[in-house]
């Protein structure tokens, strides 16, 4: 797994690539906690993966747990079609805001 | 009718993080080589990786020394896959799902599993030193 974070219109967005699997999530978790930590509203960008397990899962839970405990913005953008079907699996497409940009988000914000 | 169990593939590797790509790329070749669809064969990978996870963070604790042994079998309808540990027998609470109405980090693992494969079934190995899972999905 590869990740970037970028600052886009307001958000710290962290794009995950490649297979977040067990070995990789904690990194994602990291950077994704990271951010928020650091008062930053979050976008997680999906795009690039290509695998995610139920532990990559658990990172975005935590963080959109996270994001609701310190008053932030939190969601996922670009989500590859594997992503997904994951998080469908996982009946968490209803729980997420998903979007397909963070062009499309900071539209949907107002 | 399906037919005896064929052998596919066997694997036996270290309960290891950094050797789940090695479980996912070898279920996945079986499940396409055997006929499975695209979307299927990516379905029994995540159902797989994820108990070979339980197994890892659960029935070894991380131990690195724990040993996974992994039997893929065609019958002509299904694909069936058997796991083997030797991690201490656990009880069947173990991979119970969780109730997707709490939101929380973890868990998953199991939903998935039960939600993927037509069959699942998890017990103590016959001769007593670990675990078995075995677990089914008809080859569409």
């Amino acid at each position: 797994m590869h990740y970037e974070v970028r600052e886009e219109s307001g958000y710290s967005v962290v794009a995950l690539s490649g297979d977040v699997d067990l070995s990789s999530s904690p990194q994602a978790r990291g950077a994704i906690l990271e951010a928020l930590n650091a008062g930053h509203h979050v976008l997680v960008d999906l795009a690039g993966v290509e695998y995610i397990d139920s532990s990559g899962v658990a990172c975005l839970v935590e963080g959109y747990q996270l994001a609701r405990t310190h008053g932030l913005r939190f969601g996922l953008v670009g989500a590859s079609e594997n992503a997904m079907s994951v998080l469908e699996l996982a009946r968490l497409d209803k729980v997420f805001p998903i979007h397909a940009s963070v062009a499309a988000r900071v539209a949907a914000d107002g | 009718m399906s037919a005896e169990p064929r052998p596919v593939v066997e694997i036996r590797l270290p309960a290891l993080p950094e050797h789940l790509p090695v479980v996912r790329a070898t279920v996945g070749s079986a499940a396409r080589l055997v006929g499975c669809s695209e979307p299927v064969s990516r379905a029994v990978v995540l159902a797989v990786n994820e108990a070979c996870m339980n197994v890892i963070q659960h029935g070894y604790c991380c131990d690195p020394t724990g040993e996974i042994i992994l039997q893929i079998l065609n019958n002509g309808s299904h694909i069936l896959f058997r796991l083997r540990d030797f991690a201490p027998v656990a009880c069947p609470e173990r991979v119970r799902p969780r109730s997707l109405e709490e939101l929380r980090p973890g868990g998953l693992g199991t939903h998935f599993i039960r939600e993927i494969m037509d069959e699942f079934a998890f017990r103590a190995a016959e001769d007593g030193t670990g675990n078995v899972w075995v677990m089914s999905k008809a080859i569409t």
